[in-house]
């Protein structure tokens, strides 16, 4: 069990985070969500140790490691641009957290190389211990550094952006291998990531954060069909402003229906219509001219012409009159 | 870019060779010229000339005192300019640009003035000038005024080198070696060094390079005592003045070897560099 209590960081005059609980279960996979600037990095790096709240502590069952150096809080850290050491061999880098140790775990060359061996196997990068970090594919280097991670057989595995420096199709097979390494190895991991659909996809857990502190923490489903903000409405999923009686209501481009004129319709010039994956996506404004609609619309339905003026009604949607719509 | 590309934006060959010619004239006429001189003044006398110059009690003792000098203050800076340049790269602190300036400070004060600075320190009638007397202390006109000098010209060529080097290669490695559990030595010997070694051999290379050769600043504080406090450049002037110019020549044209071999070094460091980050950049 993780916990984090009250943590407070900032950096100069500017607060990076303000006051953040959470509490992290065993074996759970958590992903901290947010724009750049909202603070999850320093979250993370706070976890590791990398850098010291001002305020807080940080929990690891129940013993407080807020003063323990990050040598010395048995946390597997996994960075955006793999850090990995350019001159040493793919296994000298896999097993290096255990080279450094090797006096206190009793363990000689061979056993260190075995290990390493076997964790590369784990990553699916059999047989290339011998090479050098230059030689490999970005995405071979992040599962290096994944194995390296996992060398240390860290309580905790954190991983900064993973995937941010990888292409698309790379991201995606990472993606899947990371959630079948988490499945298979069951270790509590934590990410951070920009990427709602990532974060989504992966995650037992979704902690949604904004400006040094946290917006909501729930499961993707809970994140995406409740949000619990505004923010959290238009930051996870893509969200259409509509007027509504009591501010303004947040609607999903699915969750818009092409009507008949009528009460409670409003009015769409559309600008725009293309292909989105097997949907339509119809784009245009409101009749005030001020405000973008988009709507989803099924793969057989029948399209109006850019130009043309459509109805749409929504029929679910949610508001947050209480706290002020963003927009 | 296309080879068409580069066509359309580079100069017509005519100039380009003009260009080249023009700097390569220029780099006969300053370096390729005197160079040849010093060597070609040395030997005129033959071999056995130039052996016997060489070998003079003075020269050897100018050629001795040069490396003790150069063996003192390299290994100083080069331990100075990794525990600067890791401050300074490393870690967020104030009063961390004035302290790059002042690194820079040996580069642009004049090497005379520094020798002068030393002097009306450490010299009978400076600062501390009594003390020494009382403990029977010499700094000035001494072999340790050199050495003092030496260090203060020398120490900004391994920080130079270095402070970019690890300000571009930031601080993740470091972060990640520590996360695996390794301890702050571990962590320099085994990822830091490795990472900046072919920077660091260079400024080292750079550092020894003006440490041997310094003129001005030790002319200052040493005095001029042959045999004694004499290095190498110092030992040309006198032995020049005197119109021994086989004598000058042959010890000038060691210091001519040293800059050739520095260079050479230099280049294959270079190259070497070049071909270690290929690899390391993604």
């Amino acid at each position: 069990m993780i916990e984090l209590n009250h943590i407070a960081k900032r950096f100069g005059d500017y607060p990076a985070l303000h006051g953040v609980d959470l509490a992290i279960r065993p074996g759970e996979f958590i992903a901290l969500l947010g724009p750049s600037g909202s603070g999850k990095t320093t979250l993370l790096r706070i976890i590791a140790g990398l850098e010291q709240q001002e305020e807080g502590r940080v929990l690891f069952d129940g013993e407080d490691v807020s003063a323990r150096p990050v040598a010395e809080r048995g946390v597997g850290f996994v960075f955006q641009h793999y850090a990995l050491f350019r001159h040493m061999s793919v296994a000298e880098n896999v097993g290096f957290g255990l080279s450094v140790r090797k006096g206190r775990l009793g363990l000689n060359r061979r056993q260190i190389r075995e290990k390493a061996e076997e964790l590369l196997k784990l990553v699916q990068l059999d047989g290339l211990g011998d090479r050098y970090p230059s030689q490999l594919s970005g995405g071979q280097r992040q599962r290096v550094a994944l194995a390296r991670a996992l060398a240390i057989q860290p309580r905790l595995l954190l991983l900064d952006e993973p995937f941010g420096a990888l292409d698309a199709r790379v991201r995606k097979d990472l993606r899947r291998a990371l959630r079948d390494l988490h499945n298979r190895v069951g270790l509590t991991s934590v990410f951070v990531t920009h990427d709602q659909e990532e974060a989504l996809e992966l995650a037992d857990r979704v902690v949604v954060m904004n400006k040094g502190h946290i917006e909501q923490v729930g499961t993707p489903e809970e994140i995406y069909a409740h949000p619990a903000t505004p923010f959290v409405s238009a930051f996870v999923g893509e969200t259409n402003l509509l007027p509504g009686t009591a501010g303004d209501l947040h609607v999903r481009p699915h969750e818009l229906a092409i009507v008949a004129e009528g009460p409670g319709a409003s009015a769409v010039r559309v600008s725009n219509v293309f292909r989105k994956g097997g949907l339509w996506r119809i784009e245009g404004a409101l009749a005030d001219g001020t405000r973008l609609v988009e709507i989803d619309a099924a793969a057989d339905a029948v399209l109006p012409q850019p130009g043309a003026v459509i109805h749409v009604r929504a029929q679910t949607s949610r508001s947050f009159e209480e706290e002020g719509a963003t927009s | 870019m296309s080879a068409a590309a580069s066509r359309a934006t580079t100069e017509a060959p005519f100039i380009r060779w003009l260009l080249i010619g023009l700097a390569l004239a220029w780099l006969v006429l300053l370096l390729g010229l005197p160079l040849a001189a010093v060597f070609a003044e040395a030997l005129r006398d033959g071999w056995a000339a130039f052996r016997a110059a060489i070998v003079t009690p003075d020269a050897l003792a100018a050629i001795r005192l040069t490396l003790i000098v150069a063996a003192i203050s390299v290994p100083l800076n080069t331990l100075f300019g990794l525990a600067a340049s890791w401050a300074i790269a490393k870690f967020e602190f104030t009063g961390k640009s004035l302290l790059i300036t002042l690194i820079d400070l040996p580069f642009s004060v004049s090497p005379v003035v520094s020798g002068l600075i030393f002097v009306l320190i450490f010299g009978a009638q400076g600062v501390f000038g009594e003390w020494f007397i009382d403990h029977d202390i010499k700094v000035i006109f001494a072999v340790p005024g050199i050495v003092l000098a030496t260090v203060f010209i020398t120490f900004p060529f391994v920080a130079r080198e270095l402070i970019p080097l690890m300000q571009e290669q930031g601080r993740s490695d470091e972060e990640a070696a520590l996360s695996l559990g390794a301890n702050g030595w571990q962590t320099f010997w085994h990822v830091t060094l490795p990472n900046i070694r072919w920077g660091l051999l260079y400024g080292v290379l750079l550092c020894n390079a003006r440490a041997m050769g310094e003129f001005g600043a030790v002319s200052v504080v040493s005095g001029h005592i042959r045999g004694e406090t004499n290095t190498m450049p110092l030992h040309v002037e006198i032995l020049y003045n005197e119109y021994d110019f086989v004598g000058a020549f042959a010890v000038a044209s060691l210091l001519a070897g040293l800059a050739l071999v520095t260079l050479a070094l230099k280049t294959a460091l270079e190259w070497r560099f070049d071909l270690g980050n290929k690899g390391a950049r993604h």
